[in-house]
């Protein structure tokens, strides 16, 4: 019983509850994908319908494909989507104008006409109508069968598949790419600039203080030629008026007593 | 439960991204009904692998996972480019090759 193909025709009364509960939500969310105006509602609907088609790939029993699937498209391509959305503008709405007349409606009328013939085409033709089963093919394990299949049978598209990853991935940079408008200056042409800039002095600014008779913030260090350089002191302190003058701290002349003293 | 079932409901969204593919105008929305299509296409694969009890099935949908991938990031790398150019991400206005 366990290995044996079994025939079914029909599914266990757990998927089909399963089935019957995530369809409708599957397709109204494509359905509201082509509705909604903005395209942040459309590429989170497309998210719902990705995670219930995961969820009917583990149903049909193929556990790998639908973690794939999780991981792949829920995860990095609906991630690039919304990036891609971000970077264009997230509120980017469609123009509801139509350029060309009369192309709704013959749009809808080409899309159901594509799916009534799919439908009747698929339901007239002998698919056989029932499961063989996985059972035996995944009888060592989902992940197992589909390494044997990848790495023997198919190995050759395998190779060429990845090429073609790579040679995607290329592609985008190229595309992507772009030369930046003017050359960036270099440590070089910067200090060659400030230089040239007279008005600045090329060592930064002096500290306050310095030379002065105290070093504190609010004290302009003094010029050799004894004037305040008022470069010195933050501009801020000298627009509140804190600003002391190195006047206020005249040479006061202690007598020769109080220096014994100490 | 019919396994049918499962055919019928990719039908149904393929002729969904069909759909979208016709309507919308916003390249990114259209690009995410192209994947709404690869993703209908991808069920029909799963569910025909059960169906005929071999595995070959689920290599195509993880191969077609694959291609989907790479049409992704180049389609998006495109998008970008012409929203650069002509700031808009509009399928009317890139009627034109040229700026």
């Amino acid at each position: 019983m366990n290995f044996a193909a079994i025939v079914q025709d029909q599914t266990s009364h757990a998927e089909a509850v399963l089935f019957y509960l995530l369809a409708p939500i599957t397709v109204l969310s494509a359905v509201g994908m082509l509705l909604v105006k903005k395209a942040v509602h459309s590429a989170l609907l497309l998210a719902a319908v990705m995670i219930s088609l995961a969820i009917f790939y583990i149903l049909n029993e193929a556990p790998f494909l639908g973690i794939v699937q999780i991981i792949v498209y829920t995860g990095a391509v609906m991630m690039l989507f919304l990036f891609i959305l971000m970077l264009v503008g997230v509120d980017s709405a469609d123009s509801l104008v139509e350029t060309i007349k009369g192309q709704r409606v013959l749009g809808i009328i080409a899309a159901v006409g594509v799916g009534g013939l799919l439908i009747a085409l698929v339901s007239k033709g002998n698919l056989g109508h029932r499961f063989f089963g996985l059972e035996m093919a995944n009888g060592e394990g989902n992940v197992q069968g589909i390494a044997k299949l990848i790495f023997g049978q198919y190995v050759w598209p395998f190779e060429v598949i990845s090429a073609l990853l790579i040679t995607a991935a290329l592609g985008a940079m190229v595309l992507a790419h772009r030369e930046p408008d003017s050359d960036k200056k270099d440590q070089r042409a910067l200090s060659e600039e400030r230089v040239r800039q007279s008005a600045q002095p090329v060592a930064g600014l002096p500290g306050p203080g310095t030379f002065a008779r105290h070093n504190a913030v609010d004290i302009p260090a003094l010029l050799p030629d004894g004037t305040p350089a008022d470069l010195s002191v933050s501009d801020v302190i000298a627009a509140r008026g804190h600003l002391a003058k190195p006047g206020d701290f005249k040479f006061i002349e202690t007598s020769d007593d109080d220096r014994e003293g100490n | 439960m019919n396994p049918m079932n499962y055919i019928y409901l990719s039908c149904i969204l393929f002729s969904l991204g069909a759909a979208g593919v016709l309507l919308r105008r916003n390249a990114i929305v259209v690009f995410m009904c192209i994947e709404l299509m690869l993703n209908a296409a991808n069920l029909a694969f799963v569910t025909f692998s059960r169906m005929n009890g071999t595995l070959d099935g689920q290599i195509v949908a993880f191969f077609t996972m694959v291609v989907a991938a790479c049409e992704v990031v180049v389609g998006l790398a495109i998008i970008v480019t012409i929203y650069r150019s002509r700031r808009s991400a509009s399928v009317d206005d890139a009627r034109l090759l040229r700026l």
